[in-house]
């Protein structure tokens, strides 16, 4: 006993000072996932939040239900088109701006960084209102822009292919910002002699980027293509003030499948066993960018 | 020669093209903020409005309640800031203090960062329910007050502050809390600083959290405010655009003026 009180002592400070921070990510990051295994096996509405008695265990019924589900099967399809779409259109704008942006250092160069770099830092709900109007068909300035060069006004966020594609671009100009800083700073960390000496032997500007510049921002490019994918996979907030996942679900995500049956409809054991497919999807993908570079590393 | 300042031009022109269509959302919100009612049905659309009003502004407050809606937002944003003083000192421990169970906490906290939002919505929900938190400011902002990434970034900058200075601090008799607060803190300040704008941004953009545990308007953000402006006043473009204006212009003040500091700090967490 006096060998613990001299332990605990000795340790108070530094127990003391992640204490909160530990019971705050415990209670509300680590018991929620448990929690969430628990429900997504359950048939857990609003009538069993009154009263935990009428919660009542339904094996893998949830998971079965769910691939059965047309809403669902459209928002795996959708979230589908997202990421592949949206992830390669942010790596290579973010990458593209970053190299622009690194070209000179006057002040020119420095007011645009901060420029691009605006979008990221708005609201998501101020964008949505803004873009909304911008994309609307009878007054919006896209389709006025587009009459310019004799283009027909286009229904932006009715039609159903277009609408996915009026929300990766809503989200890609939302996106270059951040990234564009990640490949930024990558390309400050490249040392100058490495250009030198390329340039000794004769190297030109197309060149020296093919074979210095990019494979030198490797490490950059797959860090953000991993957090772009993640992001991509969890798209929720651009159709959720958007088009709430419509016209006919065209825009509808999982994520937003997720928060539909959860806090719409109260179905949140159904909305459980929904995150976790989304999770795993997440996994499954992170991995496979891990293996992709590990190859690649070994060439 | 010639070739490079053509070369240069050209890189030159294509920023300034991307710079202006990055930046059409921002001219058009602000334009149309302050356009009278009957300019918004204009063909063709006008940037720069040929009568220009202050109407649409003073309409947030006199018919909508972005006043509270303000006040709201200001609670959120003062809270967060106690958070990110939590994750300075669990940072700080993980740093600079030996104890049993240190690395055990510190992988139980990074392994936190890679849960999807979507997973632990509905079960943070039922706590918070449970809790009876639910429709509280509390509610609202406990689940997101500390965070793994602000940590993690803390205690990378406080591992290279020299121990020395810390056991000469205790030599003289300084309590470990005043060593925290008058050595340690003036010492992180830049990190800090930088923190605190990301917390700042954050928490005055919160909107998802707060739409879910709030059902009285007595406890809408601007987010939330705005949100619901867009869907009660969805033909009326001159309010929305204003409500836009007011919560996207002080973020933008805000980042001018920090943007040296806060782009500085993702190169010194070590982005490169």
């Amino acid at each position: 006993m006096r060998e613990f009180a001299k332990q605990w002592n000795k340790n108070k400070y530094p127990y003391m000072f992640i204490a909160p921070a530990v019971l705050l990510l415990v209670v509300f990051s680590i018991i929620p996932i448990i929690i969430a295994l628990v429900i997504s096996f359950t048939n857990m509405d609003l009538i069993g939040l009154a009263d935990y008695s009428n919660i009542r265990g339904v094996g893998l019924d949830n998971y079965i239900n769910i691939f059965k589900d047309p809403v669902f099967l459209k928002s795996l399809f959708n979230t589908f088109i997202y990421v592949i779409v949206g992830v390669p259109l942010v790596v290579i704008c973010a990458m593209a701006v970053a190299l622009l942006l690194n070209y000179g250092t006057s002040w020119l160069f420095k007011t645009f960084r901060v420029i691009y770099y605006m979008p990221s830092i708005t609201n998501i709900v101020a964008v949505a209102v803004v873009w909304g109007y911008l994309y609307n068909g009878s007054y919006g300035l896209f389709n006025y822009m587009l009459s310019w060069f004799g283009i027909p006004a286009q229904q932006w966020l009715q039609d159903p292919t277009l609408a996915k594609f009026s929300l990766i671009l809503l989200a890609l100009w939302k996106a270059i910002g951040l990234n564009m800083i990640i490949f930024l700073a990558a390309l400050q960390g490249i040392p100058r002699s490495y250009y030198e000496a390329a340039e000794i032997d004769g190297a030109t500007g197309w060149k020296k980027l093919r074979y210095i510049t990019i494979p030198l921002l490797s490490f950059a490019t797959f860090f953000v293509t991993i957090t772009t994918l993640i992001g991509w996979i969890q798209f929720f907030e651009e159709p959720f003030v958007m088009t709430k996942g419509g016209p006919l679900n065209a825009t509808m995500s999982l994520a937003l499948f997720i928060y539909n049956n959860g806090f719409k409809l109260s179905n949140f054991g159904y909305a459980a066993s929904g995150s976790f497919v989304l999770f795993v999807i997440i996994i499954l993908a992170t991995i496979v960018q891990f293996a992709v570079r590990k190859k690649e590393v070994e060439y | 020669m010639a070739v490079k300042k053509i070369e240069k031009g050209v890189m030159i022109a294509l920023l300034i093209l991307g710079g202006i269509l990055m930046m059409v959302p921002f001219i058009w919100m602000l334009g149309s903020s302050f356009k009278p009612e009957n300019e918004f049905t204009a063909i063709p659309p006008t940037i720069i409005p040929h009568h220009p009003t202050w109407n649409n502004y003073s309409r947030l407050f006199t018919e909508m309640d972005f006043l509270v809606y303000l006040k709201n937002t200001l609670i959120i944003v003062i809270c967060s800031f106690v958070g990110l003083l939590l994750n300075a000192l669990a940072g700080y421990a993980f740093a600079k203090f030996e104890f049993p169970g240190k690395n055990g906490f510190f992988y139980l906290i990074l392994a936190t960062m890679m849960i999807p939002g979507q997973v632990t919505m509905i079960p943070t929900y039922l706590i918070i329910n449970k809790m009876g938190l639910v429709n509280t400011m509390a509610g609202i902002v406990l689940p997101g007050l500390v965070g793994a990434f602000g940590i993690f970034l803390f205690r990378q900058f406080m591992a290279t502050i020299p121990t020395d200075l810390m056991e000469a601090a205790r030599l003289d008799g300084a309590g470990e809390f005043r060593i925290f607060f008058r050595l340690i803190l003036p010492i992180v300040k830049p990190v800090f600083a930088v923190q605190a704008i990301l917390t700042f941004i954050g928490a005055w953009n919160s909107f998802l959290w707060p739409l879910i545990i709030a059902n009285d308007e007595k406890l809408y953000t601007l987010s939330v405010g705005l949100s619901l402006l867009k869907g009660q006043y969805g033909t009326e473009f001159g309010l929305q655009m204003a409500g836009a204006a007011f919560m996207v212009i002080p973020i933008i003040i805000i980042f001018t003026f920090f943007q040296k500091h806060i782009i500085e700090g993702y190169t010194i967490s070590g982005m490169k």
